[in-house]
């Protein structure tokens, strides 16, 4: 997995998780979304909803945050 | 390559069945199949099972020779085939093959699953298996969470609306109430359909199909040989088997499924007939999202219509185009690797005019769709009644 930072995306689709697989179970409710990174690459994320982040739509320009565990999470572009 | 015809089907129940073993729901199944075929265990000639996470959900692997020998085949090729939740279709797909190629004369074909032995978030856990564990998996995706973001998209690019999706489950209860297979006998409201909790924005467990057990077979020959026991059969005009990519980001599109244009667009080539000659479908509606997407995908509807097809009841029993005429996985229940052979069985069973309370008015020609993963394989089945 590469773990530099990656680029601002645009959400191509999302949806918030309430009935997880075990491994997250104490972390739901949670929202994943794929996010069209560039033209020709796609990926699904993780949307950090603390520090003001908030849940993002189709069409929110969001930025990246950090790695976790081979995961990417992103939040709201315009978020502080 | 030999025309090919279905001459017996067996299912189990689909439930939560505390009491029966992987093995002694497909060996059930097998029997069932084998008698309805008037067939001995022993004039089988290879056996095809489907099953998609046996040795996860019960610890038990080597499955084929495990349910084949106590089924009563020896000394011939047992073999397991696993594409998630087509993995029944993918192996009534080979067992079609053998015959077609002269290889056999007889086959056999289960799909099982037995899942309930597990808790939700085992069960959750097992499921996203089918999907890609290191991406979509890794962020946190179930399977309801992949089919809720293809709604989403749905939903912004053609106007599809939860109403719609609603539809699709109200029709399949009230279709599965009168099978006496089915998991979840009841009908269901609009109110209630719309008012159910959340499993994965947008939909809610009234838009999710089913954790069950069961087991469906099937007993295949050559169309020659099925005329000439006199018994009821089935015709297999065509049978396509597809793929693509398994993680959802790696597709173009996800409003539909490449695979399933596919697999239906060789299907209704081989056989020789249009979307517009098929009387009645047996859909994947894993979620009724999926239905939806399956309808546009297969022609019954323009892309972005199917929507509006379920909504006006189009799809209903007394619609143009009955789909999930037994009701579907969402109310006869998802035992994984049985689904794709136990749809087979249902339509087998409506083109004989066997399906009771369920039967449909024009059933000559039927059209079985099965998915897996969210649309890594598609499996295509189109039938015709012949006598």
């Amino acid at each position: 997995m590469d773990h530099a930072t990656l680029p601002n995306g645009t959400v191509y689709t999302e949806t918030v998780v309430f009935s997880p697989p075990a491994r997250y179970k104490d972390e739901a409710p949670y929202q994943i979304a794929i996010v069209d990174l560039d033209a020709d690459r796609r990926m699904t994320v993780r949307i950090a909803e603390s520090n003001g982040g908030g849940r993002v739509q189709i069409g929110d320009v969001v930025r990246f945050v950090q790695w976790k565990d081979d995961v990417a999470y992103f939040q709201k572009a315009d978020a502080i | 390559m030999r025309p090919v015809a279905i001459v017996g089907t067996g299912k189990t129940a689909f439930g939560a069945f505390a009491q029966h073993s992987l093995r002694s729901l497909a060996v059930e199944a097998i029997e069932k199949a084998l008698h309805d075929a008037n067939v001995q265990a022993d004039q089988v000639q290879a056996f095809y099972l489907g099953n998609f996470a046996g040795p996860s959900f019960t610890g038990q692997n080597h499955l084929a020779p495990y349910v084949g020998a106590a089924a009563g085949f020896s000394g011939i090729p047992c073999t397991r085939f696993e594409a998630a939740c087509a993995s029944g279709g993918t192996a009534f797909y080979h067992a079609w093959q053998s015959i077609a190629a002269g290889l056999s004369d007889i086959v056999a074909v289960c799909g099982v699953e037995k899942m309930t032995s597990q808790p939700t978030p085992v069960v959750a856990e097992i499921l996203a298996g089918a999907g890609d564990m290191s991406g979509e998996g890794a962020a946190g995706a179930t399977f309801p969470a992949l089919f809720a973001m293809i709604a989403r998209r749905h939903m912004m690019q053609y106007g599809t609306t939860r109403e719609q999706l609603a539809a699709i489950a109200v029709k399949n209860h009230a279709n599965g109430k009168k099978n006496p297979l089915a998991h979840m006998r009841k009908e269901i409201t609009m109110e209630q359909a719309l008012a159910g909790k959340p499993v994965a924005e947008p939909l809610s467990v009234y838009d999710c199909s089913l954790v069950s057990d069961g087991a469906a077979a099937l007993v295949l020959m050559p169309l020659e040989r099925a005329r000439q026991t006199g018994r009821p059969y089935a015709r297999v005009l065509s049978v396509a088997q597809t793929s693509d990519h398994v993680a959802l980001d790696e597709k173009d599109d996800i409003t539909g499924f490449s695979a399933v244009r596919q697999a239906g667009k060789q299907a209704y080539e081989v056989a020789g007939i249009g979307p517009e000659e098929i009387d009645l479908a047996e859909l994947h509606d894993c979620f009724t999202i999926a239905e939806l997407i399956a309808t546009e995908d297969l022609g019954f509807a323009k892309k972005g219509a199917g929507g509006r097809f379920a909504e006006q009841g189009c799809s209903r029993m007394d619609g143009k185009l009955p789909i999930n005429a037994t009701g579907g996985l969402k109310s006869k229940g998802h035992p994984v690797g049985a689904t794709g052979v136990g749809q087979i069985c249902d339509l087998t069973m409506q083109l004989r005019g066997e399906a009771g309370e369920n039967q449909v008015e024009r059933h000559r020609t039927g059209l079985a769709q099965n998915l897996g993963g969210s649309g890594a394989t598609c499996v295509v089945t189109i039938l015709r009644q012949e006598q």
